[in-house]
Protein backbone atom coordinates (compact mmCIF):
# COMPACT_ATOMS: atom_id res chain seq x y z
CA UNK A 1 0.00 0.00 0.00
CA UNK A 2 2.61 2.12 0.44
CA UNK A 3 4.51 1.70 -2.09
CA UNK A 4 1.57 2.62 -4.22
CA UNK A 5 1.06 5.75 -2.29
CA UNK A 6 5.22 6.57 -2.68
CA UNK A 7 4.66 5.74 -6.39
CA UNK A 8 1.69 8.36 -6.26
CA UNK A 9 3.73 11.00 -4.74
CA UNK A 10 6.88 10.54 -7.00
CA UNK A 11 4.78 10.51 -10.23
CA UNK A 12 2.90 13.83 -9.53
CA UNK A 13 6.34 15.17 -8.43
CA UNK A 14 7.19 14.32 -11.69
CA UNK A 15 4.32 15.44 -13.77
CA UNK A 16 4.08 18.77 -11.75
CA UNK A 17 8.19 19.85 -12.67
CA UNK A 18 7.00 19.10 -16.29
CA UNK A 19 3.86 21.50 -16.00
CA UNK A 20 6.04 24.00 -14.30
CA UNK A 21 8.24 24.11 -17.44
CA UNK A 22 5.31 24.49 -19.86
CA UNK A 23 4.28 27.36 -17.59
CA UNK A 24 7.53 28.81 -17.85
CA UNK A 25 7.49 28.26 -21.59
CA UNK A 26 4.12 29.90 -21.63
CA UNK A 27 4.47 32.69 -19.27
CA UNK A 28 7.66 33.97 -20.99
CA UNK A 29 5.65 33.81 -24.02
CA UNK A 30 2.50 36.17 -22.65
CA UNK A 31 5.00 37.99 -21.41
CA UNK A 32 6.95 39.25 -24.31
CA UNK A 33 3.65 38.87 -26.50
CA UNK A 34 2.05 41.25 -23.98
CA UNK A 35 4.96 44.48 -23.95
CA UNK A 36 5.36 43.54 -27.68
CA UNK A 37 2.10 44.37 -28.63
CA UNK A 38 2.18 47.55 -26.60
CA UNK A 39 4.18 48.59 -29.13
CA UNK A 40 1.17 48.53 -32.41
CA UNK A 41 -0.63 50.79 -29.97
CA UNK A 42 2.08 53.41 -30.75
CA UNK A 43 3.71 52.63 -33.73
CA UNK A 44 1.94 50.61 -37.01
CA UNK A 45 2.80 46.86 -36.99
CA UNK A 46 3.49 47.20 -40.59
CA UNK A 47 6.15 49.73 -40.19
CA UNK A 48 7.45 47.72 -37.91
CA UNK A 49 7.59 44.37 -39.67
CA UNK A 50 8.60 45.58 -42.82
CA UNK A 51 10.49 48.93 -42.19
CA UNK A 52 13.90 49.41 -43.41
CA UNK A 53 15.42 51.32 -41.19
CA UNK A 54 16.29 51.49 -37.63
CA UNK A 55 16.72 54.92 -36.37
CA UNK A 56 15.41 54.65 -32.27
CA UNK A 57 16.79 57.81 -30.79
CA UNK A 58 15.60 59.65 -33.56
CA UNK A 59 12.89 62.13 -33.50
CA UNK A 60 10.87 60.69 -34.59
CA UNK A 61 11.88 57.06 -34.20
CA UNK A 62 11.83 54.83 -37.04
CA UNK A 63 11.96 51.06 -36.02
CA UNK A 64 12.03 48.78 -39.04
CA UNK A 65 12.97 45.37 -37.83
CA UNK A 66 14.00 44.20 -41.20
CA UNK A 67 17.62 45.31 -41.48
CA UNK A 68 18.05 43.09 -37.94
CA UNK A 69 16.14 40.29 -39.37
CA UNK A 70 18.50 40.07 -42.09
CA UNK A 71 21.84 40.99 -40.33
CA UNK A 72 20.75 38.36 -38.45
CA UNK A 73 19.91 35.62 -41.31
CA UNK A 74 23.17 36.82 -43.08
CA UNK A 75 25.57 35.99 -40.13
CA UNK A 76 23.32 32.56 -38.84
CA UNK A 77 23.49 31.32 -42.52
CA UNK A 78 27.18 32.18 -43.17
CA UNK A 79 27.52 30.43 -39.65
CA UNK A 80 26.10 27.26 -40.83
CA UNK A 81 27.62 26.92 -44.19
CA UNK A 82 30.92 26.92 -42.57
CA UNK A 83 30.17 24.93 -39.41
CA UNK A 84 27.76 22.20 -40.85
CA UNK A 85 30.39 20.44 -43.30
CA UNK A 86 33.11 21.04 -40.83
CA UNK A 87 31.12 19.26 -38.04
CA UNK A 88 28.97 16.52 -39.61
CA UNK A 89 32.69 15.21 -40.94
CA UNK A 90 34.33 15.27 -37.35
CA UNK A 91 31.35 13.28 -36.52
CA UNK A 92 31.96 11.09 -39.12
CA UNK A 93 35.64 10.60 -38.23
CA UNK A 94 34.89 10.22 -34.43
CA UNK A 95 32.26 7.85 -34.77
CA UNK A 96 33.39 5.77 -37.16
CA UNK A 97 37.46 5.99 -38.61
CA UNK A 98 39.35 7.30 -35.43
CA UNK A 99 40.70 4.62 -33.18
CA UNK A 100 40.07 4.67 -29.54
CA UNK A 101 42.61 6.80 -27.92
CA UNK A 102 42.06 9.42 -30.78
CA UNK A 103 38.57 9.01 -30.20
CA UNK A 104 38.52 10.18 -26.74
CA UNK A 105 41.03 12.72 -27.42
CA UNK A 106 39.06 14.98 -29.69
CA UNK A 107 35.73 14.41 -27.53
CA UNK A 108 37.00 15.93 -24.67
CA UNK A 109 38.82 18.66 -27.22
CA UNK A 110 35.27 19.21 -27.94
CA UNK A 111 33.86 19.48 -25.06
CA UNK A 112 36.68 22.23 -24.14
CA UNK A 113 35.33 24.28 -27.32
CA UNK A 114 32.14 24.13 -25.82
CA UNK A 115 33.30 26.03 -22.75
CA UNK A 116 35.34 28.77 -23.72
CA UNK A 117 33.14 31.61 -23.45
CA UNK A 118 31.62 33.92 -25.76
CA UNK A 119 33.47 37.20 -24.71
CA UNK A 120 36.83 35.50 -24.70
CA UNK A 121 36.14 34.48 -28.82
CA UNK A 122 34.77 38.10 -29.05
CA UNK A 123 37.69 39.81 -27.51
CA UNK A 124 39.96 37.22 -30.44
CA UNK A 125 37.56 38.36 -32.80
CA UNK A 126 38.12 42.30 -32.11
CA UNK A 127 42.12 41.79 -32.04
CA UNK A 128 43.59 38.87 -34.35
CA UNK A 129 40.71 37.58 -36.42
CA UNK A 130 38.90 40.89 -37.82
CA UNK A 131 42.38 42.68 -38.60
CA UNK A 132 43.60 39.38 -40.46
CA UNK A 133 40.40 39.36 -42.59
CA UNK A 134 40.63 42.80 -43.18
CA UNK A 135 43.88 42.76 -44.28
CA UNK A 136 43.13 39.27 -46.48
CA UNK A 137 39.92 40.33 -48.32
CA UNK A 138 41.40 43.93 -48.54
CA UNK A 139 37.83 44.63 -46.88
CA UNK A 140 37.57 48.59 -45.61
CA UNK A 141 36.90 46.72 -42.29
CA UNK A 142 37.40 43.24 -40.21
CA UNK A 143 33.99 44.24 -38.06
CA UNK A 144 31.60 42.61 -41.06
CA UNK A 145 29.45 39.38 -40.42
CA UNK A 146 31.66 37.44 -41.80
CA UNK A 147 34.04 37.44 -39.34
CA UNK A 148 30.92 36.86 -36.75
CA UNK A 149 30.25 33.81 -38.99
CA UNK A 150 33.55 32.54 -38.28
CA UNK A 151 33.63 32.42 -34.53
CA UNK A 152 29.70 31.96 -34.46
CA UNK A 153 30.42 28.47 -36.53
CA UNK A 154 33.62 27.54 -34.00
CA UNK A 155 30.46 27.58 -30.99
CA UNK A 156 27.96 26.08 -32.75
CA UNK A 157 30.45 23.26 -33.35
CA UNK A 158 30.05 21.15 -30.65
CA UNK A 159 26.63 20.76 -30.31
CA UNK A 160 26.59 19.91 -34.14
CA UNK A 161 29.29 17.32 -33.58
CA UNK A 162 28.41 15.82 -30.69
CA UNK A 163 24.86 15.63 -31.85
CA UNK A 164 25.85 14.09 -35.26
CA UNK A 165 27.98 11.87 -33.57
CA UNK A 166 25.18 10.38 -31.30
CA UNK A 167 23.08 9.76 -34.64
CA UNK A 168 25.78 8.07 -36.25
CA UNK A 169 26.69 6.04 -33.20
CA UNK A 170 22.72 5.14 -33.21
CA UNK A 171 22.73 3.42 -36.54
CA UNK A 172 21.93 -0.14 -36.17
CA UNK A 173 24.98 -2.35 -36.64
CA UNK A 174 23.42 -4.66 -38.98
CA UNK A 175 23.22 -2.18 -41.20
CA UNK A 176 27.11 -1.89 -41.61
CA UNK A 177 27.20 -5.70 -41.23
CA UNK A 178 25.35 -5.72 -44.05
CA UNK A 179 26.95 -3.75 -46.60
CA UNK A 180 29.84 -4.99 -45.36
CA UNK A 181 28.86 -8.35 -46.03
CA UNK A 182 27.69 -7.38 -49.62
CA UNK A 183 31.37 -6.30 -50.17
CA UNK A 184 31.07 -2.76 -49.51
CA UNK A 185 34.43 -0.45 -48.27
CA UNK A 186 34.73 1.34 -45.58
CA UNK A 187 34.09 4.56 -47.13
CA UNK A 188 30.96 3.21 -49.36
CA UNK A 189 29.49 1.82 -45.88
CA UNK A 190 29.91 5.26 -44.37
CA UNK A 191 28.84 7.65 -46.97
CA UNK A 192 25.99 5.54 -48.56
CA UNK A 193 24.40 3.64 -46.09
CA UNK A 194 25.68 5.14 -42.35
CA UNK A 195 25.21 8.50 -43.18
CA UNK A 196 21.53 8.58 -44.88
CA UNK A 197 20.42 6.41 -42.02
CA UNK A 198 21.68 8.95 -39.48
CA UNK A 199 20.08 11.91 -41.79
CA UNK A 200 17.28 12.60 -39.43
CA UNK A 201 20.11 12.81 -36.29
CA UNK A 202 22.28 15.20 -38.28
CA UNK A 203 19.41 17.14 -39.54
CA UNK A 204 18.25 17.89 -36.18
CA UNK A 205 21.46 18.43 -35.09
CA UNK A 206 21.99 21.08 -37.97
CA UNK A 207 18.72 23.23 -36.77
CA UNK A 208 19.98 23.14 -33.17
CA UNK A 209 23.19 24.48 -33.87
CA UNK A 210 21.53 27.13 -36.02
CA UNK A 211 19.32 27.84 -32.68
CA UNK A 212 23.01 28.48 -30.79
CA UNK A 213 23.95 30.73 -33.37
CA UNK A 214 20.88 33.09 -33.69
CA UNK A 215 20.77 33.39 -30.00
CA UNK A 216 24.07 34.26 -29.80
CA UNK A 217 24.71 38.11 -28.67
CA UNK A 218 28.19 38.90 -27.12
CA UNK A 219 30.30 37.49 -29.98
CA UNK A 220 28.13 39.25 -32.60
CA UNK A 221 27.52 42.41 -30.43
CA UNK A 222 31.51 42.56 -30.39
CA UNK A 223 32.27 42.14 -34.05
CA UNK A 224 30.12 42.68 -36.49
CA UNK A 225 30.24 46.63 -36.01
CA UNK A 226 25.76 47.07 -35.28
CA UNK A 227 25.54 49.00 -38.33
CA UNK A 228 21.62 48.63 -38.67
CA UNK A 229 22.09 48.83 -42.77
CA UNK A 230 20.62 46.41 -45.00
CA UNK A 231 23.29 44.35 -45.59
CA UNK A 232 24.45 43.19 -49.03
CA UNK A 233 26.77 40.80 -48.47
CA UNK A 234 28.40 38.79 -45.39
CA UNK A 235 31.67 41.28 -45.97
CA UNK A 236 30.04 44.27 -44.70
CA UNK A 237 29.00 45.12 -41.24
CA UNK A 238 25.82 44.33 -39.92
CA UNK A 239 23.25 44.43 -36.90
CA UNK A 240 21.21 41.42 -35.77
CA UNK A 241 18.45 41.05 -33.60
CA UNK A 242 20.53 39.81 -30.45
CA UNK A 243 22.96 43.01 -30.37
CA UNK A 244 20.43 45.68 -30.55
CA UNK A 245 18.52 44.35 -27.90
CA UNK A 246 21.56 43.95 -25.84
CA UNK A 247 22.96 47.16 -26.59
CA UNK A 248 20.11 49.17 -26.33
CA UNK A 249 17.88 47.91 -23.54
CA UNK A 250 20.00 49.50 -21.05
CA UNK A 251 18.83 53.17 -21.89
CA UNK A 252 14.94 52.78 -22.53
CA UNK A 253 12.90 53.76 -19.69
CA UNK A 254 10.65 51.10 -18.59
CA UNK A 255 7.03 51.51 -20.79
CA UNK A 256 8.48 53.54 -23.63
CA UNK A 257 8.15 53.13 -27.10
CA UNK A 258 11.84 52.40 -27.68
CA UNK A 259 11.49 49.33 -24.59
CA UNK A 260 8.50 48.02 -26.03
CA UNK A 261 10.34 48.00 -29.69
CA UNK A 262 13.06 45.89 -27.93
CA UNK A 263 10.43 43.28 -26.74
CA UNK A 264 8.97 43.09 -30.08
CA UNK A 265 12.08 42.50 -31.29
CA UNK A 266 12.57 39.61 -28.28
CA UNK A 267 9.06 38.31 -29.49
CA UNK A 268 10.80 37.94 -33.35
CA UNK A 269 13.52 35.97 -32.29
CA UNK A 270 11.68 33.73 -29.55
CA UNK A 271 9.31 32.90 -32.75
CA UNK A 272 12.26 32.15 -34.92
CA UNK A 273 14.16 29.96 -32.23
CA UNK A 274 10.83 28.28 -31.16
CA UNK A 275 10.35 26.82 -34.68
CA UNK A 276 13.87 26.02 -35.38
CA UNK A 277 13.35 23.84 -31.88
CA UNK A 278 10.44 22.62 -33.11
CA UNK A 279 11.95 21.52 -36.56
CA UNK A 280 14.97 19.55 -34.82
CA UNK A 281 12.42 18.27 -32.55
CA UNK A 282 10.53 16.61 -35.07
CA UNK A 283 13.71 15.26 -36.59
CA UNK A 284 15.13 13.74 -33.31
CA UNK A 285 12.18 11.87 -32.68
CA UNK A 286 12.15 10.70 -36.20
CA UNK A 287 15.92 9.69 -35.83
CA UNK A 288 14.75 7.54 -32.58
CA UNK A 289 12.40 5.60 -34.08
CA UNK B 1 21.66 29.52 27.37
CA UNK B 2 23.93 31.82 29.41
CA UNK B 3 26.74 31.06 27.05
CA UNK B 4 24.89 31.41 23.99
CA UNK B 5 23.88 35.01 24.93
CA UNK B 6 27.37 35.39 25.67
CA UNK B 7 28.50 33.71 22.32
CA UNK B 8 26.21 36.17 20.72
CA UNK B 9 26.92 39.30 22.49
CA UNK B 10 30.62 38.27 21.54
CA UNK B 11 30.37 38.28 18.31
CA UNK B 12 28.67 41.45 18.39
CA UNK B 13 31.64 42.78 20.57
CA UNK B 14 33.51 41.81 17.54
CA UNK B 15 31.87 44.28 15.00
CA UNK B 16 33.30 48.02 14.70
CA UNK B 17 31.24 50.22 16.37
CA UNK B 18 29.89 52.77 14.11
CA UNK B 19 29.97 56.07 15.46
CA UNK B 20 26.05 57.04 15.44
CA UNK B 21 27.05 60.36 13.83
CA UNK B 22 29.38 58.83 10.92
CA UNK B 23 27.24 58.55 7.93
CA UNK B 24 26.51 55.26 6.67
CA UNK B 25 24.60 54.31 3.58
CA UNK B 26 25.10 52.65 -0.37
CA UNK B 27 24.97 55.06 -3.31
CA UNK B 28 24.45 53.71 -6.36
CA UNK B 29 26.26 55.74 -9.07
CA UNK B 30 25.05 54.92 -13.22
CA UNK B 31 25.67 56.23 -16.33
CA UNK B 32 28.14 57.86 -18.83
CA UNK B 33 30.96 55.40 -20.05
CA UNK B 34 33.00 59.07 -20.36
CA UNK B 35 32.90 60.04 -16.62
CA UNK B 36 33.02 56.16 -15.05
CA UNK B 37 36.36 56.34 -14.62
CA UNK B 38 36.83 59.87 -13.07
CA UNK B 39 33.43 58.91 -10.83
CA UNK B 40 35.23 55.81 -9.97
CA UNK B 41 38.44 57.75 -8.32
CA UNK B 42 36.01 60.09 -6.66
CA UNK B 43 33.87 57.51 -5.32
CA UNK B 44 37.11 55.54 -4.11
CA UNK B 45 38.37 59.10 -2.22
CA UNK B 46 35.01 59.67 -1.33
CA UNK B 47 34.72 56.07 0.64
CA UNK B 48 38.22 57.13 2.31
CA UNK B 49 36.59 60.18 3.88
CA UNK B 50 33.56 58.29 4.30
CA UNK B 51 34.42 54.69 5.39
CA UNK B 52 30.52 53.74 5.63
CA UNK B 53 29.28 54.89 3.09
CA UNK B 54 29.83 52.47 -0.37
CA UNK B 55 29.71 54.15 -3.64
CA UNK B 56 29.19 51.75 -6.66
CA UNK B 57 30.20 53.17 -9.74
CA UNK B 58 29.00 51.56 -12.94
CA UNK B 59 28.83 52.88 -16.77
CA UNK B 60 27.06 51.65 -19.59
CA UNK B 61 25.99 55.10 -21.41
CA UNK B 62 24.51 58.34 -20.27
CA UNK B 63 21.18 56.61 -21.75
CA UNK B 64 21.67 53.74 -19.02
CA UNK B 65 22.03 56.42 -16.23
CA UNK B 66 18.95 58.60 -17.28
CA UNK B 67 16.85 55.29 -17.58
CA UNK B 68 18.15 54.13 -14.44
CA UNK B 69 17.82 57.70 -12.93
CA UNK B 70 13.67 57.27 -13.89
CA UNK B 71 13.58 53.69 -13.45
CA UNK B 72 14.66 54.53 -9.60
CA UNK B 73 17.45 52.48 -9.84
CA UNK B 74 20.19 54.59 -9.25
CA UNK B 75 21.11 57.65 -7.00
CA UNK B 76 22.90 59.46 -9.06
CA UNK B 77 23.02 59.21 -12.95
CA UNK B 78 25.93 60.19 -15.16
CA UNK B 79 26.05 61.92 -18.25
CA UNK B 80 28.31 63.77 -21.20
CA UNK B 81 25.33 65.40 -22.19
CA UNK B 82 22.29 67.09 -21.16
CA UNK B 83 19.03 65.30 -20.41
CA UNK B 84 16.52 65.83 -23.39
CA UNK B 85 13.32 68.13 -22.90
CA UNK B 86 11.58 64.48 -23.41
CA UNK B 87 13.64 62.70 -20.73
CA UNK B 88 12.57 65.99 -18.16
CA UNK B 89 8.84 64.91 -19.14
CA UNK B 90 9.25 61.24 -19.27
CA UNK B 91 10.89 61.62 -15.56
CA UNK B 92 8.35 63.83 -14.05
CA UNK B 93 5.80 61.78 -15.44
CA UNK B 94 7.42 58.87 -12.93
CA UNK B 95 7.57 61.06 -9.96
CA UNK B 96 11.48 62.11 -10.73
CA UNK B 97 12.38 65.74 -10.65
CA UNK B 98 15.88 65.63 -12.48
CA UNK B 99 18.28 67.79 -10.88
CA UNK B 100 21.55 68.89 -12.23
CA UNK B 101 25.22 69.49 -11.53
CA UNK B 102 27.61 70.09 -14.31
CA UNK B 103 31.10 68.34 -13.05
CA UNK B 104 33.35 69.03 -15.01
CA UNK B 105 34.03 69.62 -18.66
CA UNK B 106 35.27 67.52 -21.73
CA UNK B 107 36.24 67.84 -25.57
CA UNK B 108 34.98 65.10 -27.85
CA UNK B 109 38.46 64.13 -29.42
CA UNK B 110 38.11 62.74 -33.00
CA UNK B 111 40.25 60.26 -33.71
CA UNK B 112 42.18 58.80 -36.84
CA UNK B 113 45.00 55.86 -37.54
CA UNK B 114 48.54 57.35 -37.12
CA UNK B 115 49.41 56.56 -41.18
CA UNK B 116 46.62 58.61 -42.05
CA UNK B 117 48.25 62.32 -43.36
CA UNK B 118 44.82 64.15 -42.83
CA UNK B 119 45.83 66.09 -39.54
CA UNK B 120 42.84 68.92 -39.60
CA UNK B 121 39.18 68.87 -40.43
CA UNK B 122 36.22 71.27 -39.87
CA UNK B 123 33.26 70.53 -38.38
CA UNK B 124 31.36 70.58 -41.32
CA UNK B 125 33.95 67.95 -43.22
CA UNK B 126 33.23 65.62 -40.16
CA UNK B 127 29.20 66.25 -41.24
CA UNK B 128 30.38 65.38 -44.45
CA UNK B 129 31.57 61.94 -43.17
CA UNK B 130 29.51 60.99 -40.52
CA UNK B 131 26.74 61.29 -42.57
CA UNK B 132 28.12 59.62 -45.82
CA UNK B 133 28.11 62.22 -47.80
CA UNK B 134 31.98 61.86 -48.84
CA UNK B 135 33.50 58.46 -48.70
CA UNK B 136 36.97 58.84 -49.98
CA UNK B 137 39.79 60.53 -47.87
CA UNK B 138 41.09 61.78 -50.97
CA UNK B 139 38.61 65.08 -50.68
CA UNK B 140 40.71 65.84 -47.22
CA UNK B 141 44.19 65.46 -48.84
CA UNK B 142 44.69 62.39 -47.89
CA UNK B 143 45.17 58.73 -49.22
CA UNK B 144 43.03 57.16 -52.18
CA UNK B 145 41.05 55.00 -49.33
CA UNK B 146 37.55 54.68 -48.14
CA UNK B 147 35.90 56.51 -44.94
CA UNK B 148 35.24 54.03 -42.63
CA UNK B 149 33.25 55.69 -40.14
CA UNK B 150 33.19 54.48 -36.14
CA UNK B 151 30.53 55.52 -33.43
CA UNK B 152 29.67 55.00 -30.14
CA UNK B 153 26.30 52.72 -29.43
CA UNK B 154 22.84 54.82 -28.70
CA UNK B 155 22.93 54.45 -25.47
CA UNK B 156 26.32 56.65 -25.38
CA UNK B 157 26.01 60.30 -24.90
CA UNK B 158 28.99 61.08 -26.91
CA UNK B 159 27.10 59.62 -29.82
CA UNK B 160 23.82 61.96 -28.72
CA UNK B 161 26.38 64.91 -28.32
CA UNK B 162 28.31 64.22 -31.39
CA UNK B 163 24.65 63.60 -33.28
CA UNK B 164 23.12 67.06 -32.37
CA UNK B 165 26.70 68.88 -32.74
CA UNK B 166 28.50 67.05 -36.28
CA UNK B 167 25.54 65.22 -37.63
CA UNK B 168 22.74 67.52 -37.67
CA UNK B 169 25.24 70.49 -37.20
CA UNK B 170 23.41 71.97 -34.50
CA UNK B 171 20.00 72.32 -35.77
CA UNK B 172 17.47 71.33 -33.34
CA UNK B 173 15.11 68.87 -35.63
CA UNK B 174 17.14 68.30 -38.47
CA UNK B 175 16.39 65.51 -40.62
CA UNK B 176 20.14 63.65 -40.60
CA UNK B 177 21.31 60.88 -39.18
CA UNK B 178 24.30 58.77 -38.84
CA UNK B 179 25.33 57.19 -42.13
CA UNK B 180 23.42 53.58 -41.89
CA UNK B 181 26.99 52.10 -42.63
CA UNK B 182 28.28 53.81 -39.33
CA UNK B 183 29.60 51.32 -37.15
CA UNK B 184 28.30 51.33 -33.57
CA UNK B 185 30.47 49.97 -30.92
CA UNK B 186 30.19 49.02 -27.46
CA UNK B 187 33.13 50.78 -26.00
CA UNK B 188 35.52 53.06 -26.42
CA UNK B 189 38.09 50.91 -25.94
CA UNK B 190 36.88 49.23 -29.52
CA UNK B 191 37.05 52.33 -31.46
CA UNK B 192 40.64 53.18 -30.34
CA UNK B 193 41.06 49.16 -31.01
CA UNK B 194 39.45 49.40 -34.39
CA UNK B 195 41.13 52.96 -35.71
CA UNK B 196 44.40 51.97 -34.27
CA UNK B 197 44.66 49.06 -36.54
CA UNK B 198 42.51 50.59 -39.89
CA UNK B 199 43.52 52.94 -42.18
CA UNK B 200 40.87 54.15 -43.33
CA UNK B 201 38.95 54.87 -39.86
CA UNK B 202 37.74 57.42 -38.01
CA UNK B 203 36.40 57.40 -34.41
CA UNK B 204 35.36 59.94 -31.83
CA UNK B 205 35.39 59.83 -28.00
CA UNK B 206 36.10 61.89 -25.17
CA UNK B 207 39.08 63.55 -24.28
CA UNK B 208 40.15 61.51 -21.35
CA UNK B 209 40.43 58.20 -23.35
CA UNK B 210 42.76 59.12 -25.97
CA UNK B 211 45.41 56.86 -26.54
CA UNK B 212 49.32 56.89 -28.09
CA UNK B 213 47.76 54.32 -30.93
CA UNK B 214 45.98 56.74 -32.82
CA UNK B 215 46.04 60.56 -34.01
CA UNK B 216 43.32 63.44 -32.94
CA UNK B 217 42.79 65.42 -35.33
CA UNK B 218 42.81 69.46 -35.19
CA UNK B 219 38.77 70.39 -35.57
CA UNK B 220 38.07 73.89 -36.79
CA UNK B 221 34.60 75.69 -36.60
CA UNK B 222 35.74 77.97 -39.28
CA UNK B 223 39.57 78.72 -40.16
CA UNK B 224 41.92 77.48 -36.80
CA UNK B 225 41.59 74.22 -36.24
CA UNK B 226 42.26 73.08 -32.43
CA UNK B 227 43.81 70.00 -30.72
CA UNK B 228 41.58 68.33 -27.76
CA UNK B 229 43.20 69.61 -24.80
CA UNK B 230 42.53 70.67 -21.30
CA UNK B 231 43.57 74.40 -22.45
CA UNK B 232 41.78 74.44 -24.87
CA UNK B 233 38.52 73.05 -23.61
CA UNK B 234 38.58 75.58 -21.00
CA UNK B 235 39.12 78.88 -23.10
CA UNK B 236 36.45 77.32 -25.00
CA UNK B 237 38.54 77.40 -28.32
CA UNK B 238 37.92 73.69 -29.23
CA UNK B 239 34.76 73.48 -31.14
CA UNK B 240 33.61 69.87 -30.07
CA UNK B 241 33.36 70.77 -26.07
CA UNK B 242 30.88 69.70 -23.55
CA UNK B 243 30.06 70.10 -20.02
CA UNK B 244 29.58 66.63 -17.86
CA UNK B 245 27.04 65.87 -15.48
CA UNK B 246 25.21 64.18 -12.66
CA UNK B 247 21.34 64.13 -12.01
CA UNK B 248 19.80 62.96 -8.87
CA UNK B 249 16.42 62.61 -7.92
CA UNK B 250 15.21 66.29 -6.19
CA UNK B 251 17.29 68.20 -4.36
CA UNK B 252 20.12 65.37 -2.70
CA UNK B 253 19.90 64.33 0.87
CA UNK B 254 22.02 62.25 3.05
CA UNK B 255 24.57 60.02 1.73
CA UNK B 256 23.97 61.69 -1.79
CA UNK B 257 24.15 64.85 -0.71
CA UNK B 258 27.79 64.09 0.72
CA UNK B 259 28.93 62.44 -2.57
CA UNK B 260 27.60 65.42 -4.81
CA UNK B 261 28.73 68.24 -2.34
CA UNK B 262 32.40 65.87 -2.05
CA UNK B 263 32.49 65.70 -6.03
CA UNK B 264 31.73 69.38 -6.37
CA UNK B 265 34.60 70.24 -4.33
CA UNK B 266 38.37 70.06 -4.01
CA UNK B 267 39.27 66.87 -3.69
CA UNK B 268 36.32 65.32 -6.37
CA UNK B 269 37.26 67.88 -9.06
CA UNK B 270 41.21 67.37 -8.38
CA UNK B 271 39.99 63.57 -9.53
CA UNK B 272 38.59 65.02 -12.70
CA UNK B 273 41.38 66.76 -13.43
CA UNK B 274 43.73 63.83 -13.11
CA UNK B 275 41.75 61.48 -15.27
CA UNK B 276 41.66 64.34 -18.18
CA UNK B 277 38.42 66.44 -18.00
CA UNK B 278 38.41 70.06 -17.04
CA UNK B 279 37.55 70.80 -13.26
CA UNK B 280 34.66 73.48 -12.57
CA UNK B 281 34.07 75.95 -10.25
CA UNK B 282 30.39 76.58 -11.44
CA UNK B 283 28.06 76.01 -9.20
CA UNK B 284 24.11 74.00 -8.87
CA UNK B 285 22.77 74.90 -12.02
CA UNK B 286 18.96 74.48 -11.65
CA UNK B 287 17.27 72.36 -14.19
CA UNK B 288 13.02 73.37 -14.41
Amino acid sequence: MSKRINEFVIEGCIKLSGLVVILFVASIFLFLLKDALSLFGVHSPLDFLFGKSWLPISEPPKFGMIPLLLGSLYVTLGAIVICVPLGVCSAMFIAEVAPTYLKNILKSLVEILAAIPSVVLGFIGIVWLGPFLRNTFGLSTGMCGLTGSLLLAFMALPTVISISEDALIGVPKAFKEAAYGLGATRWQTLWRIVLPAASSGIIAAVMLGIGRVIGETMVVMMVTGNSPVMPKSLLQPLRTLTATIAGEMGETVAGSEHYFALFAVGLILFIITFIINFIADICLRKARR
Amino acid sequence: MTALLLAVAGIAGCKETVDPNEPVGFIQVKGSDTIVNAAQEVAEEFMKDYPHVFVAVTGGGSGVGIASLINKTCNVATASREMKAKEVEVALKHGVTPKEFTVAYDGVAVIVNKDNPVDKLTIEDLHKIYTGKVKNWKEFGGKDLGIVTISREVSSGTHMYFKEEVVQLGKKGSPEEFSSETLLLSSSQAIVEEVAGNEGAIGYLGMGYTSERTKSLLVAKDGTGYPPNVENVKQKKYPLSRGLYFYTNGEPNGVTKLFIDFTMGPKGQERFRNTGFVPTGEHIVEKN
